[in-house]
C-alpha cells in the first residue's frame, strides 16, 4: 500500500497539470477561433514568396513522378 | 467628403493602434490567407489576423502610420468589403462572465475525474478487503478536493438561489444548492464516523454536470452576440456633422453624440432621431409608420432614424443615437429577459415551481418515516439527503439549455437569429400570425412593376436620366435599367422630375402632370391601382412607369406554409385599405385591417390575446415596435428599423418570408424535445427515488443514475438538429 503515497500524488499532479494548461489556453484565448487555425496549418506562407518559391515548387513537381 | 473612422481605433501601449473589422464574404480558409497576406505585404500594418469563426479580422498598425481609412480601401481592393466594428463596453462583461463559467466547469471537472478515481477504489473494495483506515483516508483525500471545488464551481448556482430567495422566489438552484450543500456536510459527518459511504463524488458531478449546462445556454447567447454585432456593423450607417466652424464630416453613426448637428441631403436615409432646426422637406415614412404617402416637415417637426429625406437638405438636431443602435438594444433586452422574465414562465422555471417543494416535501416525509419506524435519527437523516441528492435535477439542468443550443444551431444555418432561449418555447405555442405589410409581406425597396410593357430602349433612355437622381422614385427605375451611368447636363426640378437635352430634343422624367402623359397614364393606373406612377417624355414619344412595393418572392408560399402548418393568418396594416386589399386578396388572407396607428394594433392584438390567440407578430415598422414587443412572440426581418428589431425575438436574413415557416417548424420539434426530456426525467426521478427512499442509493448508485440520465437527455436534444435538417 506504500505505492500509494506515490501514485495519488502523481495522479492529482497530472490532474492539475491538465487543467493548468486548460486555464493557460483560456487565457491566451485559444478558443476564440475553432474553425481558422485549423486551415492556417495548410497555408504555405512560410516558404518564401515570389520568384523563389515557383522555382522551387517546378522543381518538387517534376521530381515526384 | 472627409471621413472620419477615428472612433473605432482602439490604442494600446507601445505605440501600436488597432481596429476590428466585420468583413462581408469571409466563406473559406483561401479568403482568410488573401486578407492576411495581402495585408502583411504592407509596410505599415504590423499584424492582421483573421477570426474565421466570428468573421471579423484584427488588424494592428503603428500610431499614425495610417489613417483607418486606409485599411478598408486596402481590403476592398483585396476585394473584401470590410465595415469597421466597436467592441461594445459590454461585451467584455458578458464575456468575462463566459469565461467564469468556463474555469468553474475546468475546476469541476478536474475535481470530478480525481474524486471518482478514489471513489471507485473505494467502491471496489467495500466488496473486498479493504481496511477502514485506507478508506477514511480516501473520503479524507476526495473532501479535501470536493469542498474547495464546490466552494469555487458551485458559486453560480448558490448566488442565483441566494438572489431568487431574497426576491420571495424559488428557482431550479434552491433545490441544487440545498443538495449540494448538504450532500457535502453529511459527508464529512460520515468520513468522521469512519462510515462506509461519502456523497463527495456525486455532489461534484453533478455541480460538472449542471455547469455544462449553464455554459451551453451562455454560448447560444454569446453567438446571437457576435452576429448581431457583425450584422450592425454591416449596416455601417454614417451621418453627416456639421462642426461649429460649418465643416462637414462624414463620421460613423456610432461618433454621433445627443445635442449634435447632423446634415441630410435629399434623397438620403435619415440615421438619427432628432428635431428639424433648419430647412424644409418631404419625409417618407413608410419604415416608421407604414403609410406610404410622404409627409412634409419644416423647423420644429420630428425626425426618426429609418425615414428618407426625399427633396430638401435639412439639419437635425440629434435626439438619440449610438445608444439606441441595434446591439445596444439587443444587450440591453437580453439582460432584461434574463432578469425580469416577467413576460413569459418559461418551461424549466415552470418545473422549477413544481419539482422544488416536491423533493423538498419527499425528503422531509422520508426523514419522519424512517424515524416512526423506529430507526435513529442520524440514519434516517442520511437516508433523506441521499433522496434530495438522487432528485437533484441533473437531467432537469442539462434538458432544456442543451435542445435550445442544438435547435438555435440549426436555425443559424437557415440565417434565423434568436435572441432568446425562451423564444423557442413561445413560438412553438404561436397559433395565429399577424402579418405587417410593408417591408414584411412586401420588399424593403420599391421595384419597376411594369418593366414587361415598356420598351428596351426607352427604359434605357429613361434609366439613364434616372441614374442622376436620388429620389426614390427614380432609383427603382434606374435599377431596371441595369444601373447605367447617368446622362450629362441634368436639370433637377424641385417637385416635379428631371429633364435633359438628348438627341436635341428635351427628356423628361417625373411627375404624370410634368411629363404631360395623362393619356398614357390611365390605362397603368387602372392596372396598377396602387402602384405611384411616373412618365417619361422625349418629343412625341412617351411611356408611364408604375413603382410599387412587391411582395416577396415566396410570400405566398409563406402564407401557405403557415396554413398547412395550422395557424391563423392575418394582416394589420398602417398603410390604407386601397393598397391592402389587393395584397391580401393575392395571398389569401381574408383578415386584414388596414389604417392602423400603433396603438389600434395595439388594441387589436389585445383582442386576440382576450380570445386566448398566442399570437406571432411579424413587423418591421417603428410602428410595429410596441406590437412586436407585446405579442406572445415575434420576427422581424433584418432590413427592419433598430427599434423594430429590438422589440422582436427573432431576426431573420435575407429576402425571402420562407424562414417564418420554418423556424416554427423547428421552435415546434424543439419544445417536443424539451417535454420529452422533462418526462425522462420524471420517470428518473420514479424509479430513482424509491430506491432512495428504501435507503438502496449508495454512492454508486447515484453517480451512475446521474451520469446515464445525463447521458440519454443529451443524446434526445441531439435529435433536434437531425430532423429540421432532414425535413429541409
Amino acid at each position: 500500500m506504500n505505492i500509494l503515497v506515490i501514485l495519488f500524488p502523481l495522479a492529482l499532479g497530472l490532474g492539475l497539470v491538465g487543467l493548468l494548461a486548460f486555464f493557460w489556453c483560456m487565457r491566451t484565448g485559444q478558443f476564440a477561433d475553432l474553425e481558422g487555425p485549423g486551415w492556417r496549418a495548410l497555408q504555405d506562407d512560410d516558404l518564401p514568396r515570389s520568384p523563389g518559391p515557383s522555382a522551387d515548387t517546378a522543381g518538387s513537381q517534376t521530381e515526384i513522378p | 467628403m472627409k471621413q472620419d473612422l477615428s472612433v473605432f481605433v482602439r490604442h494600446r501601449d507601445g505605440d501600436v493602434a488597432g481596429m476590428e473589422l466585420a468583413v462581408d464574404g469571409i466563406r473559406c480558409a483561401g479568403c482568410m490567407q488573401a486578407i492576411e497576406s495581402g495585408l502583411s505585404r504592407e509596410a505599415d500594418i504590423l499584424s492582421a489576423r483573421v477570426n474565421l469563426a466570428l468573421k471579423r479580422v484584427t488588424v494592428e498598425w503603428r500610431e499614425g502610420a495610417l489613417r483607418p481609412e486606409t485599411v478598408i480601401e486596402r481590403l476592398s481592393k483585396l476585394g473584401f468589403k470590410a465595415y469597421p466594428f466597436l467592441p461594445a463596453a459590454d461585451r467584455d462583461g458578458a464575456s468575462n462572465g463566459e469565461k467564469r463559467l468556463l474555469r468553474c466547469l475546468g475546476v469541476a471537472g478536474f475535481a470530478a475525474m480525481n474524486i471518482m478515481l478514489l471513489s471507485v477504489s473505494v467502491w471496489s473494495g467495500n466488496n473486498s478487503d479493504i481496511s477502514p483506515v485506507t478508506r477514511d483516508f480516501f473520503h479524507w483525500l476526495s473532501a479535501l478536493l470536493a469542498l474547495p471545488t464546490a466552494a469555487y464551481a458551485g458559486r453560480p448556482f448558490f448566488e442565483s438561489a441566494l438572489r431568487a430567495l431574497r426576491a420571495g422566489a424559488v428557482n431550479m438552484d434552491v433545490p441544487i444548492t440545498l443538495g449540494v450543500v448538504l450532500a457535502l456536510g453529511m459527508s464529512v459527518v460520515e468520513t468522521w464516523n469512519h462510515a462506509e459511504h461519502a456523497y463527495f463524488d456525486g455532489a461534484v458531478m453533478l455541480l460538472f454536470f449542471l455547469l455544462i449546462g449553464r455554459y451551453l445556454d451562455e454560448l447560444m447567447r454569446r453567438r446571437t452576440r457576435d452576429l448581431a454585432g457583425n450584422l450592425a456593423a454591416l449596416k455601417a450607417e454614417t451621418a453627416t456633422r456639421l462642426s461649429a466652424n460649418g465643416e462637414t464630416v462624414v463620421v460613423p453613426i456610432a461618433a454621433i453624440s445627443r445635442g449634435d448637428l447632423v446634415l441630410v441631403r435629399p434623397g438620403e436615409r435619415v440615421s438619427v432621431d432628432g428635431m428639424v432646426e433648419s430647412g424644409a422637406s418631404d419625409i417618407d415614412q413608410s419604415l416608421v409608420t407604414g403609410e406610404t404617402a410622404p409627409i412634409s416637415v419644416v423647423s420644429g417637426a420630428s425626425v426618426y432614424a429609418g425615414t428618407v429625406n426625399l427633396s430638401g437638405a435639412l439639419t437635425v438636431r440629434v435626439a438619440a443615437a449610438g445608444g439606441g443602435t441595434l446591439l445596444d438594444e439587443i444587450d440591453r433586452l437580453m439582460a432584461q429577459a434574463v432578469e425580469s422574465r416577467s413576460r413569459y414562465v418559461r418551461l424549466s422555471d415552470r418545473a422549477a415551481r413544481l419539482y422544488a417543494p416536491l423533493v423538498h416535501a419527499t425528503a422531509l416525509a422520508t426523514f419522519l418515516g424512517w424515524i416512526a419506524f423506529g430507526l435513529g435519527w442520524q440514519q434516517a437523516l442520511i437516508i433523506a439527503i441521499t433522496v434530495l441528492i438522487i432528485t437533484c435535477p441533473c437531467a432537469l439542468g442539462l434538458a432544456i439549455p442543451a435542445v435550445q443550443v442544438v435547435a438555435a444551431s440549426a436555425l443559424f444555418r437557415q440565417k434565423v437569429m434568436l435572441k432568446e432561449g425562451g423564444a423557442l418555447e413561445r413560438l412553438a405555442e404561436a397559433d395565429t400570425v399577424v402579418f405587417d405589410k410593408t417591408g414584411t409581406l412586401t420588399l424593403p425597396d420599391p421595384a419597376l412593376v411594369n418593366a414587361a410593357s415598356i420598351a428596351p430602349e426607352v427604359l434605357r433612355m429613361a434609366g439613364s436620366l434616372a441614374a442622376a437622381s436620388r429620389h426614390p422614385l427614380a432609383r427603382p427605375i434606374a435599377l431596371a435599367a441595369g444601373n447605367l451611368p447617368p446622362i450629362e447636363g441634368v436639370r433637377e426640378h424641385h417637385g416635379l422630375g428631371l429633364s435633359a437635352l438628348c438627341d436635341g430634343a428635351e427628356m423628361r422624367l417625373g411627375s404624370v402632370a410634368f411629363c404631360d402623359a395623362e393619356a398614357a397614364a390611365a390605362p397603368v393606373a387602372a392596372a396598377f391601382p396602387t402602384a405611384s406612377l411616373i412618365a417619361w417624355r422625349h418629343g412625341e414619344a412617351s411611356a408611364v412607369f408604375a413603382v410599387d412595393q412587391e411582395l416577396r418572392p415566396d410570400a405566398e408560399a409563406c402564407v401557405q406554409a403557415l396554413a398547412a402548418l395550422g395557424l391563423r393568418v392575418l394582416i394589420l396594416s398602417g398603410d390604407r385599405a386601397s393598397a391592402v386589399a389587393p395584397m391580401a386578396a393575392r395571398l389569401g388572407i381574408a383578415d386584414y385591417k388596414a389604417d392602423l396607428r400603433p396603438d389600434e394594433k395595439l388594441s387589436e392584438l389585445d383582442r386576440l390575446a382576450a380570445q386566448g390567440c398566442k399570437v406571432l407578430m411579424v413587423g418591421d415598422g417603428l410602428n410595429d415596435a410596441p406590437a412586436l414587443a407585446k405579442a406572445h412572440v415575434s420576427i422581424s426581418p433584418i432590413s427592419a428599423t433598430h427599434l423594430a428589431q429590438a422589440s422582436a425575438d427573432i431576426v431573420f436574413l435575407g429576402d425571402s418570408l420562407a424562414p417564418v415557416a420554418s423556424s416554427i417548424r423547428t421552435a415546434r420539434q424543439a419544445r417536443k424535445l424539451m417535454l420529452e426530456n422533462l418526462w425522462f426525467a420524471v420517470l428518473y426521478n420514479a424509479i430513482a427515488v424509491p430506491v432512495a427512499i428504501a435507503g438502496l442509493a449508495t454512492p454508486l448508485v447515484a453517480a451512475a443514475a446521474m451520469s446515464g440520465s445525463s447521458l440519454i437527455v443529451t443524446l434526445n436534444a441531439l435529435r433536434a438538429a437531425r430532423r429540421s435538417g432532414a425535413s429541409r
